[in-house]
């Protein structure tokens, strides 16, 4: 088994077939989050970056630099879910969304600023896939993945 | 071609399969970075990263004057949901049906 590189800036591109307003909703609006993002209602407004838990447990909070919807969003990450994460220096995170032929999204995620965050860099790798292919389908299909 | 003729297209190659675990190794590698070490002109390697980038599996972003590569891991994920998922499940739930049959048999 090859041992896991630490990655300071992983990246994950796919096309979804939604127009970007959806895509922009569906990333900034709790209700939408709570349906993909392993049930965290996750709300972006230029004030903020906020996602709370199920148990309205704060999971995490930072700022909001960029807000050009329905184009980029670019936020602060802290995983304060974990305790040993929640210790670590705060990573950031892009969205960016760029309309192409045919009803189709092409969506990047950009996270990066990793260097001192290396338990969470291992950590959320897995972690944005699983994200990610959940706001495809319930996009696509208007049903989550999981559950 | 649909995305997933692309990328079984661009995995049917040793030398991108090599390209990728290099990035897997070590993520934002320069088109000079992945050319070390590697028995071919860089001209092979840009037609390779090209096939790679097409079927999503690189994505290369500038940083000032350098274009980095980076291992976009959601087509293989994707690839893993449609066609790997589907049939190990069955096989898993084949064997199990088998172990109830078997056992309830006694």
């Amino acid at each position: 088994m090859t041992t896991t590189a630490i990655q300071t800036t992983q990246v994950y591109r796919l096309y979804i077939k939604a127009s970007p307003d959806e895509i922009w909703d569906a990333i900034t609006k709790p209700e939408f989050t709570e349906r993909y993002f392993y049930g965290a209602r996750i709300e972006n407004t230029p004030g903020g970056h906020r996602s709370l838990g199920p148990d309205d447990d704060v999971w995490g909070e930072a700022e909001v630099t960029e807000f050009d919807p329905p184009r980029k969003l670019v936020h602060g990450w802290r995983s304060l879910y974990d305790p040993e994460l929640a210790a670590e220096e705060e990573s950031r995170v892009t969205w960016e969304i760029e309309p192409q032929d045919g009803g189709l999204c092409l969506l990047t995620v950009v996270h990066d600023q990793l260097e001192g965050a290396p338990k969470t860099a291992a950590s959320v790798s897995g972690g944005w896939m699983l994200v990610l292919s959940g706001l495809k389908t319930l996009l696509e299909t208007g049903q989550p993945l999981v559950g | 071609m649909t995305d997933d003729d692309l990328v079984f297209k661009a995995l049917a190659d040793p030398t991108r399969r090599r390209l990728l675990d290099r990035l897997f190794e070590r993520d934002g590698r320069t088109l000079g970075e992945l050319e070390e070490g590697l028995e071919m002109t860089r001209f092979g390697v840009m037609k390779h990263l090209r096939v790679l980038e097409e079927a999503g599996l690189v994505v290369s972003r500038k940083a000032g004057r350098e274009k980095h590569h980076f291992l976009n891991p959601v087509p293989i994920r994707l690839l893993h949901d449609r066609w790997i998922d589907k049939y190990t499940e069955q096989r898993v739930s084949a064997l199990s049906e088998l172990k109830t049959q078997l056992e309830g048999r006694g």
